[in-house]
C-alpha cells in the first residue's frame, strides 16, 4: 500500500511506534501482526522472480484473515517471510516491515526471532506427511517443543504431548503417542500438525492450505477443530488457501492476491456479495453454479503471469475483460472502496456497480 | 429436467455395462513362501451402466476405489471377478488382438498432467504415439497433420508440435493429455480427476473444453473426481462410492437434491459453500472418525461405523443397491438406487 508507506523505519525497541491507521481501535495497543509493504524476490538462473511485491495486511487477536490466491500468487511466500523461513538463497526479503506486537521481526536479532517462532507465531503446513519427521514418533516430535522452549524434563513433556493429542481429539492418545506419522491417517496427521502449532499456545497461527490434501468429510472436521481452538485461545489466524468455499466458511476478512500483490481486501460477506476487482469476480464466476448447469463455465482467459516478467501497469490487464489503456501503463494502488474494503483496480467502481452476483 | 433426461437414457442402449466388478489386491506374508494373509478389497462388487453420449460422474473420498474402477474399465488391472460389457462383449476376458481393438475405443485422461506426459518426448510424439500401436487409424504419412488437427481441436497452437511438455503450463498440459486421449477417435473417455491438479481459473477452461468435445464427437465420459460441484456441473448421472461399494446412484438432481443415503448426505453437507449467505441456513453433518481400512471392512453396511442411523441390522445384513422399499413405485426424485436399510430424504443445501 503505497499511501501508507513510511520513509523511515520505526525503532524496533519501541513497543508502540505511532503509525497513523484509521482502522486501529486502540492506538496504544499494537495489532498482533502488521505486515507493511513486504517484498520478496527469488534470484534464479532464469532471472529475478518477484514473488511478493509490496504486500500489506494485518491480523488482530481473535481474527481470521484468509489470503486467497492461485499458485504463484505469492500467498505462501508472504507467510514464509513472516515466519522467517524463506529459503535463502535463492529467496531474499528485499523490503518492508513485519510488526509483531509492534516489534519488527525483520530487523530483530536472529536469536530473538527464533525464540518467538514456535512460541508466539506458529505455522501449520499443507502436507503433514512431508512436514513431520518420519523416523521420530509423534510423541517425540510434540514433546521436543516443550524440551527446547520450556526446558521441561522428558517425562513431563511426554505427558504434555499426550494432553495436546487429546486436545486435538485424537482417539486413544495415550496408546498412540509412540506411533510414527505413517501409522496415522491423513486427517489425524493434520491434527498432529495442529497440535504441534498449538503446543506453546501461540498468539498467531499461520495455516498454509491446511486441508487441501484432505477429503471433504475430514476437511470439515479439521476446519471445525481449527475454528474452535482459535476461539478458545483467542488467537489470530491467517488462513492461506485457494479454495473459495473454505474461505467463506471460516474467515472474517479476505485478502485476494495476484502476481505478488494484494488486489482486493474486504470482509467476507461483502466480497462474496459484490466483488470490487475483476479478478475476484472472475474467480467467483468460474465456480460451477446450480442455475447455470449445462452452460459454459465462465473462464478467466489466459494464464497467470510469469513472475520474472510481470506485465507493466496492472498485472491482471492481459486477462481482464475491463482493461483499458490506463491499465497497461499505470499500476493501480489499493483504492479505498468502503470502510475496511480496498481494491487495486482503476475501474473498481464500475466492477462494484455491475451489481450483485 | 430429470425426467426427460432419464427417459432419453433408458431409450438409448448402454455402451458400457459393469456387473459385480470386484478387485482384491492380495496381501502376502513371507519372502520365499508367500502366503496370502488377506486382501485389500479396493472394489467389492460394483455395477452400473454408461449410456452413449452421457457423462457418468463417480465421486468418493480417497481410498474408496474410484481410481481402481477406472483402471479396471481400461483393463489396466485384471478384475478378480465380475464383468465389463462393451457393446455386449465382456472385455475382462479378452486378450490379444480382440483386447487391442476394444482398447482403441476406451481411452483415458489422467489426473496429474506433470507426470502423465513423458518429459523426453515432444508433444507431437506424445499425441502421435497411439498411432504406432493402432496404425490403421492414421497412415504414416498422415500422422503429423492429424496431430496438428488434434492440437487445434483442444485449443493449442498447432505450431507447438515440436515443443516439450515442460514448456507448457498445467492447463495446457492437460489439453495435451486430452488430445492424446482423443487421438484414436474413442467412444468412451475415462477421466480420472482431470482437473484437480489445476488452478481454479484454469479448471473452468478445461471443463468447458471437455463439454465442447463431448458434443462434437459424441463421447461418453466416466468422470471421476472428488470435487462435487464440478461433477454436478458436467454429469448427467452421478454415482457415490464408499469403501469399494456404490452407495447411491442416480441423476444429478436425484443425488444432489434428494439424497437418501446418509453418506451422500454427509458428503454434500461437508462441502464448503462459496457463499456466506447460503452457509448460514444449512445444516452440517460432521462425520466422526476415518474411513475404515479396505483390507478389513466392517460387516454388513460399509458405512455403519460412521453412520448416525446405524442399528444391529446394518452390521448383519449388507444393504443392496436398489430403489428403497419406502420409495418404490412413487413418483418422487427420491426413488433412485440407494444402498441403505434406512434410506430417507433429508433437507441438505446442495453444493454449488
Amino acid at each position: 500500500m503505497p499511501q501508507q508507506h513510511h520513509e523511515h523505519r520505526p525503532d524496533p525497541h519501541r513497543p508502540d511506534p505511532h503509525r497513523p491507521d484509521p482502522h486501529r481501535p486502540d492506538p496504544h495497543r499494537p495489532v498482533l501482526l502488521d505486515v507493511r509493504d513486504l517484498q520478496v524476490e527469488f534470484r534464479t538462473r532464469d532471472g529475478v522472480a518477484k514473488a511478493v511485491n509490496g504486500v500489506s495486511y494485518s491480523v488482530d487477536a481473535g481474527e481470521t484473515l484468509a489470503v486467497l490466491g492461485e499458485s504463484g500468487s505469492g500467498k505462501s511466500v508472504t507467510a514464509q517471510a513472516v515466519m522467517g523461513i524463506v529459503d535463502s538463497p535463492p529467496g531474499f526479503v528485499t523490503g518492508g516491515q513485519v510488526f509483531f506486537r509492534g516489534q519488527d521481526l525483520l530487523t530483530m536479532a536472529p536469536e530473538t526471532r527464533r525464540r518467538l517462532r514456535g512460541a508466539k507465531l506458529a505455522m501449520i503446513f499443507q502436507d503433514a506427511l512431508s512436514a513431520l519427521n518420519p523416523v521420530l514418533s509423534v510423541g517425540t516430535q510434540l514433546s521436543e517443543m516443550f524440551m527446547v522452549h520450556e526446558d521441561m524434563t522428558r517425562k513431563d513433556s511426554r505427558a504434555k504431548a499426550v494432553e495436546l493429542m487429546e486436545r486435538v481429539r485424537i482417539p486413544a492418545a495415550k496408546d498412540r503417542v509412540n506411533d510414527y506419522p505413517h501409522q496415522f491417517s491423513g486427517g489425524m496427521r493434520q491434527r498432529i500438525m495442529i497440535a504441534m502449532a498449538l503446543a506453546l499456545e501461540p498468539d498467531l497461527i499461520i495455516a498454509d492450505e491446511p486441508t487441501t490434501a484432505l477429503d471433504v468429510t475430514v476437511q470439515a472436521q479439521v476446519m471445525d477443530l481449527l475454528a474452535e481452538l482459535r476461539r478458545e485461545y483467542d488467537m489470530g489466524l491467517i488462513l492461506i488457501t485457494h479454495d473459495l468455499g473454505v474461505v467463506a466458511d471460516v474467515a472474517d476478512k479476505i485478502a485476494v492476491m495476484y502476481a505478488g500483490r494484494i488486489v482486493e481486501t474486504a470482509p467476507v460477506r461483502e466480497l462474496y456479495a459484490a466483488p470490487a476487482h475483476p479478478y475476484t469476480r472472475g474467480l467467483l464466476d468460474s465456480i460451477p453454479r446450480l442455475d447455470r448447469k449445462g452452460e459454459q463455465l465462465y473462464a478467466i482467459k489466459g494464464l497467470p503471469p510469469n513472475l520474472t516478467a510481470i506485465p507493466p501497469g496492472c498485472p491482471f490487464n492481459p486477462r481482464c475483460p475491463r482493461a483499458q489503456d490506463i491499465c497497461r501503463t499505470d499500476r493501480p494502488p489499493l483504492f479505498p472502496v468502503a470502510p475496511g474494503r480496498t481494491s487495486a483496480c482503476h475501474f473498481w467502481k464500475e466492477t462494484l456497480d455491475e451489481g450483485q452476483r | 429436467m430429470a425426467e426427460p433426461a432419464k427417459q432419453a437414457a433408458e431409450q438409448r442402449e448402454p455402451i458400457l455395462q459393469v456387473r459385480n466388478l470386484v478387485k482384491h489386491f492380495p496381501l502376502t506374508q513371507g519372502l520365499v513362501l508367500k502366503r496370502q494373509v488377506g486382501a485389500v478389497k479396493a472394489v467389492d462388487g460394483i455395477s452400473f451402466d454408461l449410456y452413449k453420449g452421457e457423462t457418468l460422474g463417480i465421486v468418493g473420498e480417497s481410498g474408496c476405489g474410484k481410481s481402481t474402477v477406472a483402471r479396471l474399465l481400461m483393463t489396466l488391472e485384471t478384475a478378480t471377478a465380475g464383468e465389463v460389457f462393451y457393446k455386449g462383449q465382456d472385455i475382462t476376458k479378452l486378450s490379444g488382438r480382440a483386447l487391442k481393438a476394444v482398447r482403441r475405443n476406451i481411452q483415458m485422461v489422467f489426473q496429474d498432467p506433470y507426470t502423465s506426459l513423458n518429459p523426453r518426448m515432444t508433444v507431437g510424439d506424445i499425441i502421435g504415439e497411439p498411432f504406432e500401436i493402432h496404425p490403421e487409424v492414421a497412415p504414416k504419412g498422415d500422422r503429423r497433420k492429424r496431430v496438428q488437427e488434434l492440437l487445434d481441436v483442444v485449443g493449442l497452437n498447432p505450431e507447438y508440435i515440436n515443443r516439450y511438455p515442460h514448456q507448457f503450463s498445467g492447463g495446457q498440459r492437460q489439453r495435451i493429455g486430452i488430445a492424446r486421449g482423443l487421438a484414436l477417435n474413442p467412444e468412451i473417455i475415462i477421466c480420472d480427476e482431470p482437473v484437480s491438479a489445476l488452478d481454479v481459473s484454469v479448471q473452468a477452461q478445461v471443463i468447458n473444453l471437455m463439454g465442447k468435445l463431448q458434443d462434437e464427437f459424441d463421447l461418453s465420459y466416466v468422470f471421476i473426481a472428488h470435487d462435487l460441484s464440478i461433477v454436478r456441473h458436467i454429469s448427467d448421472r452421478v454415482g457415490v462410492m464408499y469403501l469399494g461399494k456404490m452407495a447411491e446412484i442416480g441423476t444429478d438432481e436425484e443425488i444432489y437434491e434428494h439424497p437418501t443415503h446418509p453418506y451422500t448426505q454427509a458428503l454434500l453437507s461437508a462441502v464448503p459453500v462459496p457463499d456466506p449467505e447460503v452457509r448460514e441456513g444449512r445444516e452440517r453433518i460432521i462425520l466422526t472418525g476415518d474411513v475404515p481400512s479396505p483390507a478389513n471392512p466392517p460387516s454388513g453396511c460399509r458405512f455403519r461405523t460412521r453412520c448416525w442411523k446405524a442399528q444391529d441390522k446394518c452390521a448383519e445384513e449388507l444393504p443392496l443397491l436398489a430403489v428403497p422399499e419406502v420409495f418404490k413405485g412413487k413418483e418422487t426424485a427420491a426413488a433412485h438406487e440407494s444402498a441403505c436399510h434406512f434410506a430417507e430424504e433429508r433437507q441438505i443445501v446442495p453444493a454449488a
